[in-house]
């Protein structure tokens, strides 16, 4: 059992889930807020508490703890994550020749989505003035991409073959077909890192011969929040690190119990005078269904509890750019609103 | 009792007790019948029907014409049928045609230039296809016939008399016996039901008509409480209505053809029976029926009536006078005699004038009438089991009749004209058989659905609809739709309640509201309606049976308590002892299949009446027949159904399963399911959800939900934007809304798989959150996320076509198409005419914009043929009309057609597209009647995220919930996010479907919350919510109402002709109307300088000058009454009130306006 925790501690630092609601979800901890805490900001303090622990990182996804900050602090990440790290994507479509049965706009949204496997940190956005709409795009600002293909019969196929697959030549458009066409110098600026699609197979039309398709891309620079398919993330998001206490020596059957209301792995069974006892080995794991609570002989033996400070980031790249590159670039960005907030700031005092 | 002890004497008590075997997926019959019936098949059945069986008769009936003018000469049809569609291309070429026909210009893309320039020449290919060149798809009517010409006869084979327009899908049409490979070749959808007709180019749907049954005694009380029967015969030749009243205790027959009531005992005399003992014997021999009758008797005897010619002088001098044409001038005791015998109770064969059976049967209805005043049982009007359902068949079969005999008439009035007149050729009648006649007669009542048949006095308006193709289900569930012929406005609420008896046959929910609710109603699932069929073996059968025929008793044993009287269709066959024998044994003929598995035979206690129905127009469905206890379907059985050892129709030979109509389903026991089984039981239900219908099905669990709440998913379900059909894109409908990503239900019905509503959804997996957001969700709006939006959720796609014909005039003018005018400095087109290709016509990709021009049509300005004498003009002159887009948002042209229409008019029909992303204002629902208006559109990072980190699609504000009782989409929800966790589908059939607990031990084990509601972080503050949030999936719908087609404002705009006041309405972009009641509240108020803006300054405000001597409006400064100008005065009046004056004056009176300054 861990050790008791006093009851404005508890307050401060933990969100409670009950059985009909959840506890203590608003930050407290305001300088004088509480009587006997020292809640001024204190950079020392700041720094000795706060800690980045990653947990799991590989090419598309990541996971990592954030422990000792503000949840508005990091709500900042997730929303930049989402909505403010730019990433290119297909703006622009156009069509030459479009005879299959997929409506022009409904391709050029589809092709939109696809992720493009370029580093937005290389370009520039592209300036969205009055004037600038009819200005060419260039190399600093555009990445064009075709996709031409054609659907055709296949001339090997058996004859009495109904399998479109071995009928037809290219019937099926994947993401993989479009090509990139190098404006400028791109060519050799980007030479090792080929700019395409991230994935290969993702389907864009089916074609039946005779149907071609003729288009043009140009991938500009853009944010989340424009449109979704600038976003550089799957999904971000967070979540606090459960906890939790048991209250009372949990044992027999009871703690059988016990332990299939959590996920597997956070509740442990000891022996212990020959009964089984549970223990609370990890409760990091477990996903907070508060099963428990249904049980009306168990939901006083624990107490369900989040830390608030404990931040266990999920971040699921789209492929563009890896994971822990993001929260770099997410924390650049918020270092970037910092810095023009506190300059506009000084701008106000000159006055 | 006896019987049924005898039934299960030889069980032992254990096998008594022993539970019934339940037959695990007996819902497996479901598709197997409605391979075979149900649904559409009703119309086809009685469309195949009529014209391959009732056509025939009709031919029969009416076969032979004569003349007047020449005794020899005939004409007599051998034989009639109906040929496969075709269509007449050019002189008596036909080439058969399919309702969309298979291969298609390459127009999209690559149209090839046309030269139109030499004068409308025709195109080389065309597309030929009715649905989109507006033509009729029907096939030829040919007859075989036999005539004299001159002194010969001649026999001719296949003469062309008209043409009918065909079913789809009914055994005439090409789409018969197709594979679903070779519907898609045709272009044709397999999933389509069929059923409907394609005249001019429309789907025309002849909805089922519901009325009270023919030929059947209804007792019934009037509104001062007086009981009386009535029947309504109904023969091929004759409708008439006849009835029985009672006034002060004595009986009369009421009917059209009488010009007052007649005393019942005249009408037995007049028909032969003269003695009273006799007629007393036939009424009955009991005390207080005897008693009863005894007034009339009386008064019979007063009117000095006692033989049967005394009683036909008393009526013929009744008989209202009928116009006489033709034929020899009869007595009025004839008169009498012909109309006892013919227009009273005309569904009473009276064959030589013996009225026997005839004198029975109103000898039966007085009784009836009796019996009924003594303990007030009147017949129930709303009983499914006294109505009959009209098809498409039979609507058809009256007015092909109709026309077929105006065109015998037709002919014989040419034989009548011509044959007297000597002439040169002989009279040769083939050569005055017109085919127009029949042809349009036909095409005309269905494209109006006006149904007017002067014979019948029959003037029904509607019988027909445009099918819906908003969403596959709109269209099914117009296939399946009933209407009443009650009056929408009356107030009653009898014939719109829902009756016990429907039960099965007809859709609880299904039923629009406000005033046609609960007189249209729909089909249920299994439900099937008979066709007429013959009656002699039946005759014949019951006879064999014991059955003593009518015309061979005495009349007394009709009223013998022992003695039950038998009925075949309303006419009294005769009378059996031992009914019970008589029901037992038809009903064992039917199960062996010697009778057809539609005839239906029940017992009616209370009037010891065995009724026999093999007519046309009963609502039936299947059941399992249940024997000693034990249902006869075993899992045997559907093993082999569903291995395709059987199918539905052997499950009916075998004695396994038979249909029971409305009445019969009174004579049995049916038990819900196995376990209700009692010794009892006759039937087991096959599955209880099939008696809901089509759009019903697809809520998920609606027993779950309120009752209304499921007639408004009724009503929704068929708004809800999705996919119509594998055609759709091959469509060039006048509206036509499709949604870009349409998704398969998580939470899918039995009746989903059945109708193959996956196949065709229309409707998209939302995620929900159940919470309050930001206020704007209040009353029922919903809050979208914008992400979901960009990635395509609800985006969805709207087509509208343009047409334009060109044609040729009478004075050898034509239409013509002009190339594109040039801008003359930059050689380029003019903006209006950008899009148009060097023909004339837009070209497909093209973005058009408000008032640009799709097809530059010119037509000549003088198109009448000129006069007689008339110089004529060397070149003609044209004019501009060209066919120009509008609308507030742009569209993209997605096809041209090119072709020509029936009347080989060149025909130009444009498909243009919009997307549409789902925006403010727009309307989504549930499938739980639960619509809503999007509120806002969020970003998505200030959505509100779970543990995992998926955010909502839609949030929908929890108020929703305890008022509309819907507890059907929580569960929906439920069900749907243990099936996306789980990886499959999970059923919400009605009465059945996930257990709520198993979907929530699911969602256990994947490590969500048991109820449902997880622990959800706001977006905005990054803190957790305080409470939990309802999370998961539900299945949301995109409704057609859209802001898009309704946002309208107006600062000024175009005014009316007449009154110069803003027009009305959006289309018209007319003004936004300050109404009586607003004017009210504004007087109220005192704001009279509001007023005055508002009514006059900013509507139709007119200078008029009024000359202040005599009152009268004047014109620019001069008063035309009193020739002067020094007391004319400018006024500001409303247009109006000149208009007024003026039109006034014209009646007549003089208005005067009264002048004074304001401040005198």
């Amino acid at each position: 059992m861990a050790a008791p925790m006093s009851n404005v501690e508890e307050i401060r630092s933990r969100v409670i889930l009950g059985e009909f609601g959840v506890k203590n979800v608003h930050t407290t901890d305001f300088p004088g807020n509480y009587p006997g805490f020292d809640d001024t900001w204190d950079m020392k303090r700041f720094q000795k508490n706060f800690r980045v622990d990653v947990v799991h990182l590989d090419e598309n996804s990541m996971e990592f703890d954030m422990v000792g900050i503000d949840a508005a602090i990091a709500n900042a990440f997730r929303r930049i994550l989402l909505a403010e790290v730019p990433t290119m994507a297909i703006e622009k479509v156009f069509i030459y020749n479009n005879t299959s049965i997929v409506q022009d706009e409904v391709l050029a949204h589809r092709l939109g989505l696809i992720p493009i496997k370029a580093d937005p940190r290389l370009f520039e956005f592209k300036n969205t003035g009055e004037e600038s709409a009819e200005e060419e795009a260039s190399e600093i600002d555009t990445i064009q991409l075709q996709l031409k293909i054609k659907c055709s019969r296949n001339p090997r196929a058996s004859k009495d073959s109904s399998d479109p697959r071995e009928l037809y030549l290219n019937h099926m458009v994947y993401s993989k077909d479009i090509e990139w066409v190098p404006i400028g110098n791109q060519a050799d600026v980007f030479a090792d890192s080929c700019i395409r699609p991230v994935h290969d197979d993702i389907l864009i039309a089916q074609l039946r011969p005779g149907q071609e398709l003729d288009i043009i891309m140009h991938c500009v620079k853009g944010l989340g929040k424009d449109h979704a398919k600038f976003s550089p993330v799957a999904t971000a998001s967070y979540r606090l690190l459960p906890e939790i206490t048991l209250l009372e020596t949990v044992e027999g059957e009871k703690a059988e119990r016990l332990k299939r209301c959590f996920s597997r792995g956070v509740i442990d069974l000891e022996d212990a005078h020959g009964k089984k006892v549970a223990k609370v080995v990890n409760s990091r794991l477990d996903t907070c269904s508060r099963e428990v609570l249904r049980h009306s002989d168990l939901k006083n033996c624990v107490k369900l509890g989040r830390v608030r400070d404990h931040f266990i980031f999920t971040v699921e790249s789209t492929g563009i750019l890896p994971p822990d590159v993001l929260v770099t670039e997410a924390i650049k960005v918020l270092m970037a609103k910092c810095q023009s907030f506190l300059s506009e700031m000084n701008s106000v005092d000159m006055e | 009792m006896e019987v049924l002890g005898g039934e299960f004497g030889d069980m032992t008590p254990q096998e008594l007790v022993a539970p019934v075997n339940t037959v695990a997926e007996k819902w497996k019959l479901l598709p197997a019948f409605l391979k075979v019936k149900g649904l559409v098949k009703q119309h086809i059945d009685s469309f195949n029907y009529f014209i391959n069986v009732e056509i025939k008769k009709i031919m029969k009936a009416n076969e032979k014409i004569t003349s007047d003018a020449d005794p020899m000469w005939y004409l007599k049809y051998l034989n009639i049928y109906v040929g496969m569609p075709d269509v007449e291309e050019s002189f008596n070429v036909t080439r058969p045609v399919s309702p969309h026909e298979e291969q298609e210009l390459p127009l999209q893309q690559n149209r090839p230039p046309i030269s139109l320039r030499a004068g409308g020449c025709i195109m080389v290919q065309q597309l030929r296809e009715c649905r989109l060149r507006d033509m009729t798809y029907s096939a030829p009517i040919t007859v075989d016939i036999e005539y004299t010409r001159g002194s010969q006869r001649i026999i001719r084979n296949a003469l062309p008399i008209g043409r009918m327009p065909i079913m789809l899908r009914s055994s005439n049409c090409v789409l018969t016996g197709k594979t679903p490979m070779e519907f898609s070749k045709l272009n044709e959808c397999p999933l389509d039901p069929g059923g409907y007709f394609i005249v001019k180019g429309q789907e025309k749907v002849i909805l089922i008509q519901e009325q009270l049954s023919k030929n059947r005694i209804i007792v019934d009380q009037d509104r001062k409480g007086t009981v009386g029967a009535s029947v309504t015969s109904s023969t091929h030749e004759k409708k008439s209505r006849t009835n029985i009243v009672v006034k002060q205790g004595r009986f009369y027959l009421r009917h059209n053809t009488l010009s007052e009531d007649a005393p019942i005992a005249v009408i037995f005399k007049g028909m032969g029976v003269e003695s009273d003992q006799e007629i007393v014997q036939m009424i009955g021999t009991e005390e207080h029926v005897m008693a009863s009758f005894a007034p009339s008797l009386e008064e019979c005897q007063k009117a000095q009536i006692f033989t049967q010619t005394q009683a036909l002088r008393f009526l013929g001098n009744k008989v209202r006078r009928q116009r006489m044409w033709g034929g020899p001038k009869k007595t009025k005791m004839e008169e009498a005699r012909e109309l006892l015998a013919s227009l009273i109770l005309t569904h009473v064969p009276v064959k030589e004038f013996n009225f026997r059976a005839k004198c029975i049967y109103l000898a039966v209805m007085v009784r009836r009438v009796i019996l009924a005043q003594g303990d007030n049982k009147v017949d129930d009007r709303d009983y499914y089991g006294n109505k009959r359902l009209e098809l498409a068949g039979q609507l058809l079969s009256l007015l092909f009749e109709d026309l077929f005999k105006k065109f015998n008439a037709e002919l014989k009035k040419i034989a009548d004209q011509i044959i007297p007149k000597q002439r040169a050729a002989q009279f040769d009648v083939v050569k005055h058989m017109r085919q127009d006649q029949i042809t349009n007669g036909m095409v005309n009542a269905i494209s109006t659905g006006n149904w007017s048949l002067k014979r019948f006095k029959m003037d029904r308006q509607g019988v027909t609809q445009v099918l819906s193709r908003l969403s596959y289900i709109s269209a099914l569930g117009m296939m399946t739709r009933i209407s009443s012929q009650f009056e929408k406005t009356r107030k009653v609420s009898g014939p719109r309640s829902l009756q016990p008896s429907q039960w099965g046959m007809l859709c609880p929910s299904d039923t629009p509201e406000g005033e046609a609710c609960g007189l249209v109603k729909n089909l249920a699932l299994m439900t099937h309606i008979t066709t007429d069929m013959e009656d002699g073996p039946i005759i014949k059968l019951a006879f064999n049976l014991g059955v003593e025929d009518v015309n061979l008793l005495c009349g007394e044993e009709l009223s013998y308590p022992s003695v039950f009287l038998v009925f075949l269709n309303g006419n009294i066959l005769g009378v059996i002892r031992d009914h019970r024998k008589l029901v037992n044994t038809f009903r064992l003929m039917r199960r062996a299949g010697f009778i057809n598995e539609f005839v239906s035979i029940s017992t009616n206690m209370t009037d010891r009446c065995v009724y026999i129905s093999s007519d046309g127009g009963r609502l039936c469905r299947p059941y399992i027949i249940v024997k000693k206890g034990q249902p006869m379907v075993n899992n045997k059985h559907i093993e082999d159904l569903s291995q395709g050892y059987r199918t539905f129709e052997d499950f009916l030979h075998e004695g396994l399963v038979e249909y029971l109509d409305v009445n019969e389903e009174n004579d049995c026991q049916i038990a819900l399911y196995e376990h209700m089984i009692t010794k009892d039981t006759t039937h087991l239900e096959i599955e209880p959800f099939t008696l809901l219908g089509v759009c019903a099905g697809l809520i998920p669990y609606p027993h779950h939900n309120q009752s209304p709440r499921n007639t408004y998913q009724c009503a929704m379900g068929k708004q809800a934007m999705g996919t119509i059909g594998y055609n759709q894109r091959n469509r060039i409908d006048t509206l036509m809304y499709l949604l870009v990503y349409p998704q398969r239900p998580m939470v899918k019905t039995k009746t989903i798989e059945l109708i193959d509503f996956e196949k065709l959804p229309a409707g998209q997996n939302a995620t929900v959150a159940v919470m309050s957001y930001s206020g704007y969700d209040i009353e029922d709006a919903l809050v979208l996320n914008k992400a979901s939006l960009d990635r395509g959720f609800g985006r969805c796609l709207v087509y509208k076509n343009a047409k334009c014909t060109l044609r040729r005039y009478t004075n050898q003018t034509f239409d013509k198409v002009m190339g594109p005018m040039l801008d003359a400095a930059t050689r380029k087109p003019i903006w209006r005419h950008s899009i148009l290709d060097a023909d004339g016509i837009c070209s497909p990709g093209e973005k058009v914009e408000n008032k640009q021009v799709l097809v530059n049509k010119s037509m000549p300005t003088v198109t009448q043929t000129p006069l007689e004498g008339s110089a004529q003009p060397g070149q003609p002159q044209y004019r501009d009309v060209p066919i120009s887009y509008k609308g507030s948002t742009d569209s993209y042209i997605e096809r041209v057609m090119i072709s020509s229409n029936a009347e080989d008019a060149f025909l130009i029909k444009i498909l243009l597209r919009q997307t549409r992303r789902p925006e403010i204002g727009d309307k989504f629902s549930s499938r739980h009647g639960q619509k809503g208006v999007c509120g806002l559109i969020v970003p998505q990072e200030d959505m509100p995220f779970c543990d995992t980190g998926i955010c909502p699609d839609i949030i929908m504000n929890p108020h929703g919930y305890p008022s509309r009782m819907t507890v059907g989409k929580l569960i929906e929800l439920l069900a749907g996010k243990a099936g996306v966790l789980d990886g499959r589908f999970h059923y919400g059939t009605a009465f059945g479907g996930s257990k709520v607990k198993d979907v929530c031990e699911d969602l256990i084990r994947y490590g969500y919350n048991y109820q449902g509601k997880d622990y959800v972080t706001s977006g905005i503050t990054g803190e957790p919510l305080e409470a939990y949030i309802y999370f998961g999936p539900v299945y949301y719908q995109k409704l057609k109402h859209m802001v898009l087609d309704k946002m309208h404002a107006r600062a000024r705009g175009p005014r009316a002709v007449l009154t110069r006041q803003p027009t009305e309405g959006r289309s018209r972009d007319g003004g936004l109307r300050l109404g009586e009641m607003e004017r009210d509240c504004l007087i109220g108020y005192g704001a009279s300088m509001l007023l005055l803006e508002r009514l006059m300054i900013s509507s139709d405000a007119f200078e008029v000058d009024v000359c202040g001597q005599c009152g009268l409006l004047g014109y620019s400064g001069w008063c035309h009454y009193c020739k002067s100008s020094c007391h004319v005065s400018s006024l500001r009046i409303p247009y109006a009130c000149k208009l007024l004056f003026q039109e006034l004056q014209s009646m007549n009176i003089i208005p005067r306006l009264k002048l004074s300054r304001y401040n005198e």
